[in-house]
């Protein structure tokens, strides 16, 4: 069996399943249940400074989007970080780090954008006896309108300083949590590089609004007729969080920076893209909001499982297999030419690659009077849509033409060449062929 | 309880009362909304989909199901009644295994096809609760139609024509509306007096007066109907029954099947209806399948129902034989009736086993008995009392596509007239096609 164990900027855990900083780490009670279940780590929900805590809404805090069976897609929430006193969190953690010294235990904070009160908060942290701290930088509602999370996250200088002063007050790693309200990832992630930050984790969640009640015409979820925009996260927001996170991996300036990657991880696959594209761990939220801490065991056997089945011994060497196959448009080969192909025996004739490529595509499928469908390769770009829409597994497939054989579609051979963009005769900017 | 299934001869109360409610409760229970949801989300929403090529009355049925999914059972049942009138009674009781589910692609790919029908009942269902009719009465064309017959074609039919703005009388010889809904149908597939129900709602487009124990060539004939009317439509059903050919036949409680079938469904109260001990039912239609089952849901000990030829060919679908299997009726193939035996009633019936050949179906020679104190036939209904001057075609009303016959003026459809299965779902799409030609002929002749 794999071995799972992860040291994580430094921060070792049984395996690389941590809870991120959410509802479910919000308390002794939950955490302890969390460790006793198996998650390697977590991320204590959010600490703001001494003093009053915060308040929330008394109403629902929650919006929902469904798939089908009332399957959770995607949450929104409105909540803020914790309403517990600080003092009382920093004992709770104290307690369950000391119980539970194995597994990776990170305080979350977030407090005003002032030296001094980070200054104030870090030894405190610190004294918990805890393996790290989390800067929410990303939380985009209630927090931000405060100067605080996805205000800072939003503007890569505030990025820099804080983490600067973190690593200057306190010897514990510090990640920076990112927000994915933002117009390119990479900007934020090199502010926390530049900062000495030894990770950055992300997406935070996504600014949102889940739905509309038609009678009342509030925003959901609705507090007395009226509702915000909320942070929206789960498997939704999976691709986004997947193109950020290998976007930082390949950046050149951040390519050294570990990832904690976050974002509708629901199944081990999900956690093995991630890891894929840089991750070097993964954090989880929604799916155990949903289904209970007890999905670990699913994560850890289907992760070594796989791991196992395709010979990588540890996390590390999973973490950006696949980062060097992203990259740009203008570098793909446009001389590689596949056709769609439809496996007669394994259609059961519903023709919604019909509908799909007649109405919206290339007229590229035909269809019979018995419903029998066929690809006209003359027409087919391989666009892909058919196999999409196909609700038969490997019914239809792509077959890349070989080198030599004829595109219909153009009347010219398969060229074995590689050529992109950047050379292509219809690019006013291409580089003259040598 | 005074009697039991094992008490000999035909009694009634062999079952509890309870007992008989469970037995004739709704054989597919409605659909929940969730259920619904999660039934609707099967659907694939096919390019030109082959289940509405499957459906007799053309409904669009991955449009309803859409409706249904994004929340509008209403819109769904809309859809729906736009081409089936009374698609309510159909999603209780067309053979949908058969039809449109048979056609489903999901049935293609994993056998489980999306439940159409019960998809189809929920929609209805929701709009039928409201008490709203969807539909409302064109212009007055000041045309007159006679509706001969209260059964589904000449119901939906009735109501398309009414519709249409053509003022519409509807002639019955029973006492209640509905036809085969009414009389003809188990009652564990219509429960909670549905048929009347639909039928009252269907009457809320206004227009269609009804006149109940009306018989055609009693109370009144074809030809006064054609000088009284502008148009005259003949949904008379298959009134006869055929009788069987062997020796006593005429031997008391042997029976027709589909008398049985409306005395249950006529019946207040289950526990007076006797039936008897041992049942046999001859026949491989749905009738017979629906007098076998209802005959042991009363409590009949042992049920037997014999078909002359073998399994793939019985009429009755794939689902009616496994339905009655699991109620516990025995079902014997490739044996036809020889003779009944009985002082006066029945108590034996003595079969030849069949087989199939060149010379067509023959008997081996091979013999068996089974113990009958009540036989049912169900072999077969025939047209009675035609009308003179209609031109027949093997032993039904002779029509056109559109369901004209040849007498000026007069259309049918339905299972008198031929062209299409003997269904209800046929019989309404042929009603309904009847109206619309009904309506162009009219307004033809009007212009």
């Amino acid at each position: 069996m794999a071995d799972l164990t992860t040291t994580f900027a430094g921060i070792k855990s049984p395996n690389p399943f941590w809870l991120a900083s959410a509802p479910p780490t919000d308390k002794e009670y939950n955490v302890r249940r969390a460790f006793e279940a198996g998650w390697g780590g977590v991320v204590w929900k959010t600490l703001g400074e001494a003093g009053p805590p915060i308040v929330n809404v008394n109403g629902p805090r929650y919006g929902v989007v469904y798939g089908a069976d009332r399957r959770v897609l995607g949450i929104n929430n409105i909540e803020l970080i914790t309403d517990r006193p600080l003092e009382t969190n920093l004992e709770e953690i104290t307690r369950v780090k000391k119980d539970f010294p194995d597994r990776a235990l990170v305080a979350s904070i977030m407090v005003p954008c002032e030296e001094a009160a980070w200054k104030a908060i870090l030894p405190r942290v610190e004294d918990t006896g805890c393996d790290g701290i989390e800067l929410n930088f990303g939380c985009p509602h209630g927090m931000s309108e405060r100067g605080m999370g996805a205000a800072v996250g939003q503007v890569p200088e505030y990025i820099q300083m804080v983490t600067e002063w973190c690593k200057e007050h306190c010897d514990m790693p510090v990640i920076v949590k990112l927000t994915p309200n933002i117009t390119d990832i990479r900007y934020p992630a090199r502010a926390a590089h530049a900062g000495h930050a030894d990770a950055v984790s992300l997406i935070n969640t996504v600014s949102s609004i889940t739905s509309v009640n038609l009678d009342t015409m509030s925003p959901e979820p609705s507090i007395d007729g009226k509702g915000s925009h909320g942070g929206f996260c789960g498997p939704a927001v999976k691709p986004m969080a997947l193109n950020m996170v290998a976007e930082i991996a390949r950046d050149p300036e951040t390519a050294d920076l570990p990832i904690s990657g976050i974002g509708g991880v629901t199944t081990w696959r999900d956690a093995a893209e991630f890891l894929a594209l840089g991750a070097g761990n993964v954090q989880v939220c929604t799916a155990a909001m949903v289904y209970g801490f007890g999905i670990i065991k699913e994560l850890t056997a289907g992760l070594s499982g796989w791991m196992d089945e395709k010979g990588y011994t540890s996390v590390a060497e999973v973490s950006g297999r696949a980062v060097p196959n992203v990259t740009d448009w203008q570098y793909l080969n446009l001389n590689y030419i596949a056709k769609a192909r439809i496996d007669q025996d394994a259609c059961i004739k519903c023709g919604r690659c019909y509908a799909a490529c007649e109405d919206t595509s290339h007229q590229a499928i035909s269809m019979s009077a018995d419903r029998t469908f066929e690809v006209i390769d003359a027409e087919c770009v391989a666009c892909n849509l058919c196999v999409d829409v196909c609700p038969v597994e490997n019914c239809i497939t792509m077959e890349e033409l070989a080198p030599g054989v004829i595109d219909t579609r153009t009347g010219k051979p398969v060229d074995a060449n590689y050529a992109n963009w950047t050379t292509h005769p219809n690019n006013p900017s291409a580089r003259a062929a040598e | 309880m005074s009697h039991s299934p094992r008490t000999p001869g035909i009694v009634s109360e062999r079952l509890s009362p309870d007992e008989l409610a469970r037995n004739f409760e709704d054989l597919h229970a409605p659909y929940d909304g969730h259920e619904a949801m999660v039934a609707a989300d099967r659907c694939y929403f096919c390019h030109d989909a082959p289940c509405i090529t499957a459906c007799p009355t053309t409904i669009d049925i991955p449009l309803f199901i859409r409706q249904i999914q994004t929340g509008q059972p209403e819109g769904a049942a809309k859809t729906i009644f736009d081409q089936n009138i009374l698609g309510g009674m159909c999603a209780r009781v067309c053979p949908t295994e058969t039809l449109c589910e048979d056609a489903c692609v999901r049935e293609a790919a994993e056998g489980k096809p999306v439940e159409i029908g019960r998809l189809q009942r929920f929609a209805t269902d929701a709009l039928m609760a409201k008490g709203v009719h969807p539909y409302e009465r064109a212009a007055s064309t000041g045309k007159k139609i006679a509706v001969v017959g209260a059964g589904p074609a000449g119901l939906a039919c009735a109501h398309r024509a009414a519709m249409l703005g053509h003022d519409v009388v509807v002639y019955d010889a029973r006492p209640k509306p509905g036809g085969l809904n009414e009389y003809g149908i188990a009652s564990y597939k219509t429960v909670g007096g549905f048929a009347q129900a639909e039928v009252a709602w269907l009457l809320q487009i206004g227009g269609i007066e009804m006149r109940h124990d009306q018989k055609l060539g009693s109370a009144m004939t074809l030809d006064t109907l054609t000088s009284e009317y502008d148009a005259v439509f003949l949904g008379l059903g298959l009134g006869g029954v055929n009788s069987l050919g062997a020796d006593g036949a005429d031997k008391d409680n042997v029976d027709d099947a589909v008398g049985f079938i409306a005395d249950l469904r006529q019946a207040g109260d289950l526990t007076k209806l006797p039936v008897g001990r041992n049942v046999v039912v001859i026949g491989g239609g749905m009738t017979a399948v629906d007098a076998a089952v209802q005959s042991k849901l009363l409590g009949a000990d042992d049920v037997t129902i014999v078909y002359r030829r073998g399994r793939d060919a019985m009429p009755a679908s794939g689902f009616e034989q496994d339905l009655a299997a699991s109620k516990g009726v025995r079902l014997v193939f490739n044996a036809q009736p020889k003779a009944v035996y009985g002082n006066g009633t029945v108590c034996e019936i003595e079969f030849e086993y069949t087989e199939s050949g060149a010379a067509g179906l023959t008997g081996t020679g091979e013999t068996f008995r089974l113990p009958a104190d009540q036989a049912f036939m169900a072999i077969g209904q025939t047209l009675a009392d035609a009308p003179d001057g209609l031109t027949l075609e093997r032993g039904k009303i002779a029509v056109d596509g559109a369901g004209k016959t040849s007498v000026a003026k007069v259309w049918a459809g339905g299972d008198c007239a031929t062209g299409g299965d003997d269904l209800t779902v046929t019989a309404v799409a042929e009603g309904r096609d009847a109206a619309e030609d009904i309506h162009n002929e009219l307004m033809q002749s009007a212009g």
